[in-house]
């Protein structure tokens, strides 16, 4: 008898802690959701409304009308696909060297790689602003393309490195004594199989990429070469913050990346969990 | 197996295979990482100001003295250190409830994790332009919500008012971090093998014993690991301040990356930023240290 009460105040705890923490992170995406759809005006009416009252797509006409929204969306899109492309391939070679073979160097290689994930970028990113000036790539997306697939390869090839590991090497040795190369077997049979941890890996660089902002605002003043956080960055410096084409404009940047982390949530983590506690 | 003609020219291939796929990634980080932290690091003891190009000379430590004269570098001090502690405590400590109430399975735990873990995907700054909106002095539904459960009589001004604006970013900080530590703590408590559990059983433990004697013992190096790398990462981590407050409100909420940031981007100081990157990485490199140390002394203390 005891034991059943226990145990049902103990389910019942877990289940109105739960609840607290489910509210507490749902909450502020509903309201900035919720604040995107109301009409600009009942944005600042009293009483505030905790439900969609009257509907409207006001503020999402209104950022495209007010800026070059669809410019940046496109930029954000094409600079961050490019550069997950890029990088995914570079670290597939790296990585699986990496996972197979231990030589003179790898170990100090590897630590190099971790090593960048410590120490606070920021400091590189005046050399880097003349080293983008003198390429002549200043206000042009092929700066951020660069420069993102490069600051990616690290931990991306750690992350990928994970994936490799959990595949056995008989595999592509198998492929290799029926006269495949090591680059054909590779190709051939491993990638297949890692399919999974490759896609995981493509997403994490593409939503970093996505989301990146300082480097962004240093390189990038034209309207034309904006990518949407430093169209944000711009929207919020202004003196009076315009909150239903802010609320919009966050909704929008959001979204994307919700959609695809949620496509591929699991092997994110997994992916996740290797990279960074395993090393 | 001794025949060398043979073995050499496949060692030689195998070499030129490695290098073939590391070479691709270890240029252009050594170019566009090493290169420019390496450089930047020089320029902590350089005249180098984006507005003065004409007048780049080294000037010795002047660069440090500025910055440790800086009226604001004991705000900025204070602030770094509650940033990275209070938000790591939190984050932690709700991590690990929340990994101890969700490690074993129940009916929908995929769609809450789904639920509590999307933070993840979101960038700090556009956590900080919701909770920004959220802490709104005049308008912001937190204000709203504390007023209509009589927690507060009149309005707080969360971002505008020096004594609250530290506050609020941990509290924002502290919402995107919390699913790190749960993603990491549950997978570790995932992988502790049933026969523990099993024996703990037979000895009749209970729930508070388990985890102090099976489940804490055991996810330990991933506690040590995790820890240890989220608190480098808070500190090197100014986007959420930037853009919540930009340091403000008279530069209450500064931490030395904000500092550092705004000294490079907003300032064009490459010297003056370089100098406090280098404190950055003093700071870092003897918590480094510290922790590796006092961590393997608790471990020598078990035996």
């Amino acid at each position: 008898m005891k034991r059943k009460v226990i145990s049902r105040v103990k389910l019942s705890s877990k289940v109105i802690i739960l609840g607290i923490w489910l509210l507490f992170m749902v909450f502020p995406l509903y309201w900035m959701i919720l604040t995107s759809l109301k009409p600009k005006n009942d944005i600042f009416k009293f009483p505030l409304e905790y439900l969609p009252e009257r509907i409207s797509f006001e503020n999402y006409a209104n950022i495209f009308a007010i800026s070059k929204f669809h410019v940046y969306i496109g930029n954000s899109l094409l600079v961050s696909l490019l550069s997950a492309f890029i990088v995914i391939i570079i670290s597939i070679l790296s990585s699986y060297v990496l996972a197979r073979f231990t030589f003179r160097g790898s170990r100090q290689i590897m630590s190099g790689f971790f090593l960048t994930q410590m120490i606070p970028m920021f400091i590189g990113f005046g050399p880097l602003y003349s080293i983008m000036s003198q390429l002549n790539l200043l206000n042009k997306q092929g700066s951020l393309v660069l420069m993102y697939s490069v600051l990616l390869i690290p931990f991306c090839t750690l992350m990928l490195k994970g994936f490799f590991q959990r595949i056995p090497s008989s595999l592509e040795e198998a492929a290799m004594i029926d006269g495949c190369s090591r680059l054909g077997g590779l190709i051939r049979i491993i990638l297949p199989v890692m399919k999974p941890g490759i896609s995981a890996t493509f997403i994490f660089a593409f939503v970093q990429n996505w989301n990146e902002l300082f480097l962004a605002i240093m390189f990038i003043d034209r309207e034309e070469a904006k990518t949407i956080p430093v169209a944000m960055n711009s929207f919020i410096t202004k003196f009076d913050i315009d909150w239903g084409a802010m609320s919009a404009a966050t909704v929008l940047s959001v979204i994307p990346t919700m959609i695809l982390f949620a496509l591929c949530q699991r092997l994110i983590v997994q992916g996740l969990t290797d990279g960074a506690v395993k090393g | 197996m001794n025949n060398t003609g043979v073995r050499k020219p496949r060692l030689s291939r195998t070499a030129a295979f490695i290098l073939f796929c590391l070479l691709p990634a270890l240029i252009p980080v050594v170019v566009l990482t090493y290169f420019p932290i390496f450089k930047g690091i020089i320029m902590a003891f350089q005249n180098y100001s984006l507005f003065n190009l004409n007048d780049i000379r080294f000037i010795g430590f002047d660069n440090f003295k500025t910055v440790l004269q800086d009226p604001n570098l004991p705000t900025i001090m204070q602030n770094t250190v509650l940033w990275v502690f209070i938000s790591l405590i939190l984050q932690f400590a709700i991590g690990f409830v929340l990994s101890l109430l969700l490690y074993q399975k129940f009916p929908g735990r995929g769609v809450y994790q789904g639920l509590i873990y999307y933070s993840w995907a979101m960038s700090g700054f556009l956590i900080g332009i919701i909770w920004r909106w959220m802490f709104n002095g005049q308008i912001g539904v937190i204000n709203d919500l504390l007023l209509k459960m009589g927690l507060i009589s009149e309005r707080i001004g969360f971002l505008s008012d020096p004594k609250w604006a530290m506050f609020s970013v941990i509290v924002a900080n502290i919402w995107y971090g919390v699913a790190f530590f749960a993603i990491m703590l549950t997978a570790a408590m995932q992988s502790i093998p049933e026969e523990l559990f099993e024996a703990a059983d037979m000895d009749g433990a209970n729930g508070l014993q388990k985890m102090l004697h099976v489940i804490i013992p055991y996810i330990l190096p991933t506690i040590i690991t995790t820890t240890a790398l989220r608190v480098i990462w808070i500190f090197n981590f100014p986007d959420i301040i930037y853009a919540m407050t930009n340091g403000g409100p008279a530069n209450s909420t500064h931490i030395l990356s904000t500092f550092m940031l705004d000294k490079i981007v907003f300032g064009g100081d490459y010297g003056l930023a370089g100098a406090i990157g280098v404190i950055s990485i003093v700071l870092l490199l003897l918590y480094t240290l510290f922790y590796l140390f006092a961590t393997k002394a608790s471990k020598a203390g078990d035996f």
